[in-house]
Protein backbone atom coordinates (compact mmCIF):
# COMPACT_ATOMS: atom_id res chain seq x y z
CA UNK A 1 0.00 0.00 0.00
CA UNK A 2 1.18 3.24 -0.90
CA UNK A 3 2.09 5.81 1.75
CA UNK A 4 -0.64 8.79 2.29
CA UNK A 5 0.37 12.34 0.41
CA UNK A 6 0.03 15.21 2.76
CA UNK A 7 -2.19 18.29 0.95
CA UNK A 8 -3.40 21.58 2.58
CA UNK A 9 -5.32 24.02 0.48
CA UNK A 10 -5.44 25.81 -1.46
CA UNK A 11 -3.66 24.04 -4.41
CA UNK A 12 -1.32 25.25 -6.82
CA UNK A 13 -0.87 23.62 -10.55
CA UNK A 14 2.36 22.15 -8.95
CA UNK A 15 0.32 20.30 -6.16
CA UNK A 16 -2.23 18.68 -8.62
CA UNK A 17 0.91 17.58 -11.17
CA UNK A 18 2.56 15.43 -8.48
CA UNK A 19 -0.97 13.13 -7.92
CA UNK A 20 -1.30 9.98 -9.72
CA UNK A 21 -4.22 7.92 -10.05
CA UNK A 22 -4.54 5.62 -7.13
CA UNK A 23 -2.69 7.74 -4.82
CA UNK A 24 -3.59 7.99 -1.29
CA UNK A 25 -4.23 11.16 0.31
CA UNK A 26 -4.44 12.70 3.76
CA UNK A 27 -5.88 16.34 3.36
CA UNK A 28 -5.65 19.22 5.79
CA UNK A 29 -6.93 22.54 6.25
CA UNK A 30 -10.23 24.30 4.74
CA UNK A 31 -12.48 22.79 2.01
CA UNK A 32 -16.30 23.46 0.88
CA UNK A 33 -18.88 21.61 0.91
CA UNK A 34 -21.72 21.48 -2.08
CA UNK A 35 -24.02 19.16 -3.67
CA UNK A 36 -26.92 19.48 -6.06
CA UNK A 37 -28.93 22.36 -4.94
CA UNK A 38 -25.73 24.69 -4.21
CA UNK A 39 -23.90 23.32 -7.72
CA UNK A 40 -26.61 25.05 -9.73
CA UNK A 41 -26.96 28.42 -7.47
CA UNK A 42 -23.48 28.76 -8.17
CA UNK A 43 -23.13 27.53 -11.70
CA UNK A 44 -25.55 30.41 -12.35
CA UNK A 45 -24.40 32.89 -10.45
CA UNK A 46 -20.84 32.36 -12.32
CA UNK A 47 -22.57 32.28 -15.82
CA UNK A 48 -24.34 36.01 -15.01
CA UNK A 49 -20.71 37.06 -14.46
CA UNK A 50 -21.68 37.35 -10.43
CA UNK A 51 -19.73 36.64 -7.89
CA UNK A 52 -19.91 33.53 -5.32
CA UNK A 53 -20.07 33.47 -2.25
CA UNK A 54 -16.54 32.25 -1.73
CA UNK A 55 -13.21 32.40 -3.43
CA UNK A 56 -12.72 28.81 -5.13
CA UNK A 57 -9.20 29.34 -6.62
CA UNK A 58 -7.25 26.77 -5.39
CA UNK A 59 -9.76 25.05 -3.64
CA UNK A 60 -11.42 21.93 -3.11
CA UNK A 61 -15.51 21.22 -2.64
CA UNK A 62 -16.40 18.16 -0.98
CA UNK A 63 -19.74 16.69 -2.23
CA UNK A 64 -21.55 16.00 1.06
CA UNK A 65 -24.82 16.87 2.82
CA UNK A 66 -24.07 15.51 6.23
CA UNK A 67 -26.77 14.65 9.15
CA UNK A 68 -27.51 17.40 11.66
CA UNK A 69 -24.90 17.60 14.64
CA UNK A 70 -26.58 16.85 18.19
CA UNK A 71 -25.53 19.18 20.79
CA UNK A 72 -21.72 19.68 21.52
CA UNK A 73 -20.98 18.06 18.00
CA UNK A 74 -19.16 19.28 15.56
CA UNK A 75 -20.80 17.73 11.93
CA UNK A 76 -23.23 14.74 11.54
CA UNK A 77 -22.36 11.75 9.61
CA UNK A 78 -20.39 13.20 6.67
CA UNK A 79 -19.14 10.93 3.93
CA UNK A 80 -19.26 11.79 -0.02
CA UNK A 81 -22.49 11.54 -2.04
CA UNK A 82 -22.32 10.13 -5.46
CA UNK A 83 -20.97 13.03 -8.34
CA UNK A 84 -22.15 12.34 -11.37
CA UNK A 85 -25.04 14.77 -11.00
CA UNK A 86 -22.73 17.55 -10.47
CA UNK A 87 -20.48 16.96 -13.90
CA UNK A 88 -23.03 19.39 -15.66
CA UNK A 89 -21.73 22.28 -13.25
CA UNK A 90 -18.27 21.35 -12.61
CA UNK A 91 -16.48 22.21 -16.07
CA UNK A 92 -17.56 25.78 -15.66
CA UNK A 93 -16.13 25.64 -11.78
CA UNK A 94 -12.86 24.07 -12.50
CA UNK A 95 -11.89 26.86 -15.27
CA UNK A 96 -13.21 29.13 -12.95
CA UNK A 97 -9.63 27.87 -10.55
CA UNK A 98 -11.98 24.88 -8.60
CA UNK A 99 -8.65 22.49 -7.88
CA UNK A 100 -10.07 19.66 -6.08
CA UNK A 101 -13.34 17.40 -5.76
CA UNK A 102 -14.37 14.63 -3.38
CA UNK A 103 -17.03 12.21 -3.86
CA UNK A 104 -17.83 8.71 -5.09
CA UNK A 105 -18.35 7.26 -8.72
CA UNK A 106 -17.40 7.86 -11.86
CA UNK A 107 -17.21 11.62 -13.74
CA UNK A 108 -18.50 12.17 -17.48
CA UNK A 109 -15.92 13.02 -20.29
CA UNK A 110 -16.62 16.74 -19.63
CA UNK A 111 -15.36 16.65 -16.53
CA UNK A 112 -12.27 14.73 -17.14
CA UNK A 113 -11.34 16.70 -20.51
CA UNK A 114 -11.49 20.11 -18.17
CA UNK A 115 -9.60 18.37 -15.35
CA UNK A 116 -6.46 18.08 -17.59
CA UNK A 117 -7.26 21.39 -19.20
CA UNK A 118 -7.26 23.17 -16.05
CA UNK A 119 -5.47 21.44 -13.71
CA UNK A 120 -7.35 19.41 -11.68
CA UNK A 121 -8.24 16.36 -9.58
CA UNK A 122 -10.87 14.36 -8.34
CA UNK A 123 -10.57 12.79 -5.17
CA UNK A 124 -12.63 9.42 -3.72
CA UNK A 125 -13.94 9.47 -0.32
CA UNK A 126 -15.21 6.21 1.22
CA UNK A 127 -19.16 6.35 0.67
CA UNK A 128 -20.97 5.55 3.64
CA UNK A 129 -18.48 5.68 6.18
CA UNK A 130 -19.82 9.01 7.28
CA UNK A 131 -19.53 8.27 11.11
CA UNK A 132 -16.16 7.69 10.26
CA UNK A 133 -15.12 10.52 7.87
CA UNK A 134 -16.98 13.31 9.99
CA UNK A 135 -13.93 12.12 13.07
CA UNK A 136 -11.76 14.28 11.21
CA UNK A 137 -13.52 16.91 10.46
CA UNK A 138 -12.36 19.61 13.16
CA UNK A 139 -14.59 22.49 12.44
CA UNK A 140 -17.90 23.42 10.40
CA UNK A 141 -19.43 26.99 9.77
CA UNK A 142 -22.40 27.55 6.96
CA UNK A 143 -20.85 29.99 3.88
CA UNK A 144 -23.92 30.03 2.23
CA UNK A 145 -27.41 29.00 1.55
CA UNK A 146 -28.37 28.03 4.71
CA UNK A 147 -32.40 28.21 3.27
CA UNK A 148 -30.80 25.10 1.67
CA UNK A 149 -30.36 22.69 4.76
CA UNK A 150 -28.22 19.74 4.34
CA UNK A 151 -27.19 21.33 1.42
CA UNK A 152 -25.86 24.96 2.48
CA UNK A 153 -22.52 25.30 1.77
CA UNK A 154 -19.76 24.74 4.61
CA UNK A 155 -16.41 25.41 4.99
CA UNK A 156 -15.46 22.53 6.99
CA UNK A 157 -11.48 22.69 8.88
CA UNK A 158 -10.50 18.82 8.00
CA UNK A 159 -7.66 17.07 9.64
CA UNK A 160 -6.05 14.06 7.90
CA UNK A 161 -9.30 13.49 5.66
CA UNK A 162 -8.65 10.44 4.09
CA UNK A 163 -9.28 10.61 -0.06
CA UNK A 164 -7.78 8.31 -2.86
CA UNK A 165 -7.09 9.69 -6.18
CA UNK A 166 -9.27 9.11 -9.46
CA UNK A 167 -8.63 11.12 -11.49
CA UNK A 168 -5.50 12.68 -12.30
CA UNK A 169 -4.35 15.37 -15.25
CA UNK A 170 -2.94 12.49 -17.04
CA UNK A 171 -5.73 11.61 -18.00
CA UNK A 172 -5.70 8.45 -16.03
CA UNK A 173 -8.98 7.29 -14.52
CA UNK A 174 -9.10 4.83 -11.19
CA UNK A 175 -12.55 3.03 -11.91
CA UNK A 176 -11.74 2.16 -15.26
CA UNK A 177 -8.24 1.04 -14.32
CA UNK A 178 -9.30 -0.84 -10.94
CA UNK A 179 -12.07 -2.81 -13.06
CA UNK A 180 -9.56 -3.67 -15.99
CA UNK A 181 -7.24 -5.02 -12.84
CA UNK A 182 -9.72 -7.08 -11.62
CA UNK A 183 -11.57 -8.19 -14.34
CA UNK A 184 -11.88 -11.98 -15.30
CA UNK A 185 -13.25 -13.21 -18.39
CA UNK B 1 -59.71 -9.30 19.18
CA UNK B 2 -56.36 -6.92 20.25
CA UNK B 3 -57.02 -3.70 20.96
CA UNK B 4 -53.43 -1.79 20.24
CA UNK B 5 -53.36 1.98 20.39
CA UNK B 6 -51.50 3.59 16.96
CA UNK B 7 -49.27 5.73 19.62
CA UNK B 8 -47.25 2.54 20.10
CA UNK B 9 -46.72 2.13 16.31
CA UNK B 10 -45.59 6.00 16.55
CA UNK B 11 -42.86 5.12 19.45
CA UNK B 12 -42.08 2.03 17.67
CA UNK B 13 -41.44 3.68 14.05
CA UNK B 14 -39.51 6.47 15.78
CA UNK B 15 -37.03 4.21 17.89
CA UNK B 16 -36.28 1.46 14.85
CA UNK B 17 -35.90 4.78 12.34
CA UNK B 18 -32.79 5.85 14.89
CA UNK B 19 -31.71 2.35 15.39
CA UNK B 20 -31.80 1.29 11.57
CA UNK B 21 -29.62 4.30 11.01
CA UNK B 22 -26.71 3.90 13.89
CA UNK B 23 -26.72 0.12 14.04
CA UNK B 24 -25.85 -1.80 11.40
CA UNK B 25 -26.89 -5.54 11.73
CA UNK B 26 -25.16 -8.53 12.10
CA UNK B 27 -26.12 -9.99 9.20
CA UNK B 28 -23.77 -7.11 7.44
CA UNK B 29 -21.10 -6.86 9.70
CA UNK B 30 -20.39 -10.86 8.93
CA UNK B 31 -21.10 -10.40 5.55
CA UNK B 32 -18.30 -7.75 5.80
CA UNK B 33 -16.44 -10.25 7.26
CA UNK B 34 -16.72 -12.83 4.58
CA UNK B 35 -15.72 -10.64 2.00
CA UNK B 36 -12.87 -9.19 3.58
CA UNK B 37 -11.46 -12.92 3.59
CA UNK B 38 -12.56 -12.92 0.13
CA UNK B 39 -11.07 -9.87 -1.21
CA UNK B 40 -7.82 -9.79 -3.18
CA UNK B 41 -7.43 -5.71 -3.83
CA UNK B 42 -5.29 -3.97 -0.92
CA UNK B 43 -7.39 -1.05 -1.45
CA UNK B 44 -10.54 -3.01 -1.52
CA UNK B 45 -9.64 -4.58 1.88
CA UNK B 46 -8.46 -1.01 3.39
CA UNK B 47 -12.10 0.24 2.42
CA UNK B 48 -14.03 -2.99 3.55
CA UNK B 49 -12.13 -2.91 7.04
CA UNK B 50 -13.12 1.13 6.74
CA UNK B 51 -16.60 -0.01 6.60
CA UNK B 52 -17.06 -2.02 9.81
CA UNK B 53 -14.66 0.41 11.93
CA UNK B 54 -17.12 2.92 10.33
CA UNK B 55 -20.29 0.54 11.73
CA UNK B 56 -18.55 0.31 15.13
CA UNK B 57 -18.38 3.95 15.28
CA UNK B 58 -21.83 4.76 14.29
CA UNK B 59 -23.06 2.00 17.34
CA UNK B 60 -21.22 3.32 19.75
CA UNK B 61 -21.38 7.20 19.24
CA UNK B 62 -24.67 6.90 17.85
CA UNK B 63 -23.97 8.77 14.66
CA UNK B 64 -25.40 8.00 11.62
CA UNK B 65 -23.83 5.00 9.79
CA UNK B 66 -24.22 6.89 6.53
CA UNK B 67 -25.00 10.45 6.31
CA UNK B 68 -27.88 9.38 3.60
CA UNK B 69 -30.52 8.76 6.08
CA UNK B 70 -32.55 7.97 3.43
CA UNK B 71 -36.30 7.40 2.45
CA UNK B 72 -37.85 5.98 5.41
CA UNK B 73 -39.31 2.78 3.84
CA UNK B 74 -41.57 1.14 6.23
CA UNK B 75 -43.50 -2.38 6.36
CA UNK B 76 -46.30 -3.32 8.06
CA UNK B 77 -47.55 -6.39 8.52
CA UNK B 78 -50.96 -6.32 10.27
CA UNK B 79 -52.79 -9.09 11.81
CA UNK B 80 -56.39 -8.93 11.06
CA UNK B 81 -57.84 -9.45 14.51
CA UNK B 82 -55.93 -6.05 16.00
CA UNK B 83 -58.24 -3.58 16.08
CA UNK B 84 -56.70 -0.30 16.01
CA UNK B 85 -57.40 2.55 18.09
CA UNK B 86 -56.50 5.89 19.19
CA UNK B 87 -56.20 7.59 15.56
CA UNK B 88 -55.05 6.67 11.90
CA UNK B 89 -52.21 4.16 11.17
CA UNK B 90 -51.29 6.36 8.46
CA UNK B 91 -50.72 8.70 9.82
CA UNK B 92 -49.33 7.63 13.09
CA UNK B 93 -46.46 5.77 11.05
CA UNK B 94 -45.72 9.38 9.18
CA UNK B 95 -45.83 11.31 12.87
CA UNK B 96 -43.49 8.59 13.90
CA UNK B 97 -40.99 9.17 11.13
CA UNK B 98 -41.14 12.72 11.64
CA UNK B 99 -40.16 12.08 15.47
CA UNK B 100 -37.12 10.00 14.91
CA UNK B 101 -36.00 11.96 12.15
CA UNK B 102 -36.26 14.80 14.27
CA UNK B 103 -34.94 13.02 17.54
CA UNK B 104 -32.35 11.12 15.84
CA UNK B 105 -30.83 14.08 14.00
CA UNK B 106 -31.03 12.35 11.03
CA UNK B 107 -31.14 13.92 7.77
CA UNK B 108 -34.17 15.12 5.74
CA UNK B 109 -33.90 13.96 2.85
CA UNK B 110 -37.09 14.44 1.22
CA UNK B 111 -38.48 17.10 -1.67
CA UNK B 112 -40.70 18.41 -3.98
CA UNK B 113 -39.42 16.52 -7.59
CA UNK B 114 -39.13 19.98 -9.19
CA UNK B 115 -38.80 23.02 -6.70
CA UNK B 116 -36.64 20.68 -4.89
CA UNK B 117 -38.08 22.12 -2.00
CA UNK B 118 -37.44 19.81 1.27
CA UNK B 119 -40.36 18.60 3.15
CA UNK B 120 -38.61 19.24 6.13
CA UNK B 121 -39.40 16.29 8.55
CA UNK B 122 -38.49 13.56 6.11
CA UNK B 123 -42.05 12.95 5.22
CA UNK B 124 -43.98 11.16 3.55
CA UNK B 125 -42.57 7.75 4.03
CA UNK B 126 -42.81 5.18 1.87
CA UNK B 127 -45.53 2.80 3.65
CA UNK B 128 -46.06 -0.61 2.57
CA UNK B 129 -49.29 -2.30 4.52
CA UNK B 130 -49.80 -6.05 4.59
CA UNK B 131 -52.87 -7.59 6.45
CA UNK B 132 -51.91 -10.67 7.49
CA UNK B 133 -53.46 -13.96 10.08
CA UNK B 134 -52.90 -13.21 13.94
CA UNK B 135 -53.50 -10.58 16.08
CA UNK B 136 -49.69 -9.28 16.20
CA UNK B 137 -48.40 -6.34 14.15
CA UNK B 138 -44.89 -6.51 12.20
CA UNK B 139 -43.01 -3.41 12.07
CA UNK B 140 -40.56 -2.75 9.81
CA UNK B 141 -37.82 0.15 8.99
CA UNK B 142 -35.82 0.00 5.90
CA UNK B 143 -34.03 3.54 5.28
CA UNK B 144 -33.32 3.74 1.92
CA UNK B 145 -30.48 5.84 0.41
CA UNK B 146 -30.43 7.53 -2.97
CA UNK B 147 -27.42 6.67 -4.43
CA UNK B 148 -28.06 2.98 -4.89
CA UNK B 149 -32.02 3.64 -5.47
CA UNK B 150 -30.66 5.83 -8.44
CA UNK B 151 -28.92 2.95 -9.93
CA UNK B 152 -32.05 0.61 -9.55
CA UNK B 153 -34.48 -0.42 -12.40
CA UNK B 154 -37.66 -2.08 -14.03
CA UNK B 155 -37.75 -3.34 -17.48
CA UNK B 156 -40.80 -5.39 -18.98
CA UNK B 157 -38.68 -8.67 -20.58
CA UNK B 158 -40.30 -10.90 -22.97
CA UNK B 159 -41.27 -14.65 -22.43
CA UNK B 160 -38.47 -15.49 -24.87
CA UNK B 161 -35.96 -13.64 -23.18
CA UNK B 162 -36.29 -16.14 -19.79
CA UNK B 163 -33.51 -17.10 -17.22
CA UNK B 164 -30.50 -15.93 -19.52
CA UNK B 165 -32.13 -12.27 -20.34
CA UNK B 166 -32.70 -12.21 -16.78
CA UNK B 167 -29.41 -12.95 -15.72
CA UNK B 168 -27.91 -10.61 -18.46
CA UNK B 169 -29.88 -7.78 -17.62
CA UNK B 170 -29.39 -7.78 -13.40
CA UNK B 171 -25.20 -8.48 -14.32
CA UNK B 172 -25.27 -5.31 -17.06
CA UNK B 173 -26.92 -3.23 -14.28
CA UNK B 174 -24.62 -3.76 -11.96
CA UNK B 175 -21.79 -3.57 -14.50
CA UNK B 176 -23.37 -0.12 -15.52
CA UNK B 177 -24.00 1.38 -12.09
CA UNK B 178 -19.90 1.25 -11.25
CA UNK B 179 -19.07 2.61 -8.12
CA UNK B 180 -22.32 5.15 -7.78
CA UNK B 181 -24.25 2.87 -5.73
CA UNK B 182 -21.09 2.17 -3.21
CA UNK B 183 -20.37 -1.34 -3.77
CA UNK B 184 -20.11 -3.87 -1.91
CA UNK B 185 -23.67 -3.76 -2.46
CA UNK B 186 -26.90 -6.12 -1.92
CA UNK B 187 -28.68 -6.49 -5.45
CA UNK B 188 -32.51 -7.15 -4.97
CA UNK B 189 -33.86 -9.31 -7.67
CA UNK B 190 -38.38 -9.18 -8.51
CA UNK B 191 -39.16 -11.50 -11.11
CA UNK B 192 -42.35 -11.99 -11.85
CA UNK B 193 -46.10 -10.06 -11.13
CA UNK B 194 -46.64 -7.03 -12.79
CA UNK B 195 -45.33 -3.85 -13.45
CA UNK B 196 -45.28 -2.55 -9.88
CA UNK B 197 -45.53 -5.71 -8.23
CA UNK B 198 -42.30 -6.88 -9.65
CA UNK B 199 -40.32 -3.80 -7.99
CA UNK B 200 -42.15 -4.55 -4.56
CA UNK B 201 -40.39 -8.01 -4.81
CA UNK B 202 -37.33 -6.54 -5.45
CA UNK B 203 -37.54 -4.40 -2.51
CA UNK B 204 -38.85 -7.50 -0.10
CA UNK B 205 -36.32 -9.69 -1.08
CA UNK B 206 -33.55 -7.26 -0.07
CA UNK B 207 -35.56 -7.94 3.96
CA UNK B 208 -34.50 -11.23 3.57
CA UNK B 209 -31.10 -11.65 6.36
CA UNK B 210 -27.91 -11.33 4.39
CA UNK B 211 -25.94 -14.73 4.63
CA UNK B 212 -29.20 -16.50 4.71
CA UNK B 213 -30.64 -19.29 1.75
CA UNK B 214 -33.64 -18.30 -0.68
CA UNK B 215 -36.02 -21.27 -0.11
CA UNK B 216 -36.47 -21.60 -2.78
CA UNK B 217 -33.73 -24.06 -4.51
CA UNK B 218 -33.60 -22.82 -7.94
CA UNK B 219 -33.99 -19.20 -7.02
CA UNK B 220 -31.17 -19.60 -4.42
CA UNK B 221 -28.66 -21.66 -7.37
CA UNK B 222 -29.94 -18.30 -9.39
CA UNK B 223 -28.77 -16.10 -6.88
CA UNK B 224 -25.43 -17.79 -6.61
CA UNK B 225 -24.67 -18.10 -10.35
CA UNK B 226 -25.64 -14.17 -10.40
CA UNK B 227 -23.48 -13.29 -7.67
CA UNK B 228 -20.51 -15.05 -9.50
CA UNK B 229 -20.61 -13.21 -12.64
CA UNK B 230 -21.28 -10.25 -11.21
CA UNK B 231 -18.31 -10.74 -8.84
CA UNK B 232 -16.35 -11.35 -12.08
CA UNK B 233 -16.81 -8.01 -13.21
CA UNK B 234 -13.90 -6.54 -11.09
CA UNK B 235 -15.79 -3.56 -9.71
CA UNK B 236 -14.52 -3.96 -6.31
CA UNK B 237 -15.21 -2.23 -2.97
CA UNK B 238 -16.16 1.38 -3.96
CA UNK B 239 -15.94 0.78 -7.34
CA UNK B 240 -11.96 0.80 -7.12
CA UNK B 241 -11.29 -2.44 -8.88
CA UNK B 242 -11.40 -5.53 -6.34
CA UNK B 243 -13.29 -8.94 -6.37
CA UNK B 244 -16.16 -8.19 -4.08
CA UNK B 245 -18.47 -6.23 -6.24
CA UNK B 246 -21.70 -7.28 -4.74
CA UNK B 247 -22.51 -9.43 -0.73
CA UNK B 248 -25.85 -11.46 -2.30
CA UNK B 249 -28.03 -11.99 -4.53
CA UNK B 250 -31.24 -12.09 -3.17
CA UNK B 251 -34.72 -12.88 -5.58
CA UNK B 252 -37.98 -13.44 -5.20
CA UNK B 253 -40.27 -14.44 -7.63
CA UNK B 254 -44.12 -14.92 -8.72
CA UNK B 255 -45.88 -15.78 -11.58
CA UNK B 256 -46.58 -13.10 -14.59
CA UNK B 257 -48.48 -13.11 -17.36
CA UNK B 258 -48.70 -15.07 -20.37
CA UNK B 259 -47.38 -12.25 -22.01
CA UNK B 260 -44.72 -10.62 -20.21
CA UNK B 261 -41.42 -11.30 -18.23
CA UNK B 262 -41.23 -8.40 -15.60
CA UNK B 263 -38.18 -7.55 -13.94
CA UNK B 264 -37.07 -5.45 -11.81
CA UNK B 265 -33.52 -4.71 -9.89
CA UNK B 266 -33.28 -2.74 -6.57
CA UNK B 267 -29.58 -1.98 -5.64
CA UNK B 268 -28.87 -1.76 -2.00
CA UNK B 269 -25.43 -0.38 -1.07
CA UNK B 270 -23.67 -1.58 2.03
CA UNK B 271 -25.00 0.72 4.72
CA UNK B 272 -28.15 -2.36 4.34
CA UNK B 273 -29.86 -0.51 7.19
CA UNK B 274 -33.51 -2.77 8.65
CA UNK B 275 -34.90 -3.37 11.74
CA UNK B 276 -38.04 -4.62 13.04
CA UNK B 277 -40.14 -5.31 16.13
CA UNK B 278 -43.67 -7.21 16.34
CA UNK B 279 -45.88 -5.50 18.27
Amino acid sequence: MNDFILLKPPLSDEDIEKLNFGDRVLISGFIYTARDAAHKRLFDLLKQGKDIPFDIKGQIIYYVGPTPPKPGQIIGSAGPTTSYRMDVYSPLLIEKGLKGMIGKGMRSKEVKEAMIRYKAVYFAATGGAGALLSKRIKKSEIVAYEDLGPEAIRRLQVDDFPVIVVNDVKGNDLYIEGERKYRKE
Amino acid sequence: MREIDVKIITEKVAQLCIEANTDLGDDVLQALDRAIEQEESPLGLAILKELKENAHIAKTEKIPVCQDTGFAVIFIELGQDVHLVGGDLREAIQEGVRRGYREGYLRKSICHPFTRKNTGDNTPAIIHLEMVPGEDIKVIVAPKGGGSENMSRVVMLTPSDGIEGVKRFVVQRVKESGSNPCPPTIVGVGIGGTFEECALLAKKSLLRPLGSKNPDPELAKLELEILNEINKLGIGPQGLGGRITTLAVHIQMMPCHIASLPLAVNIQCHAHRHKEVVI
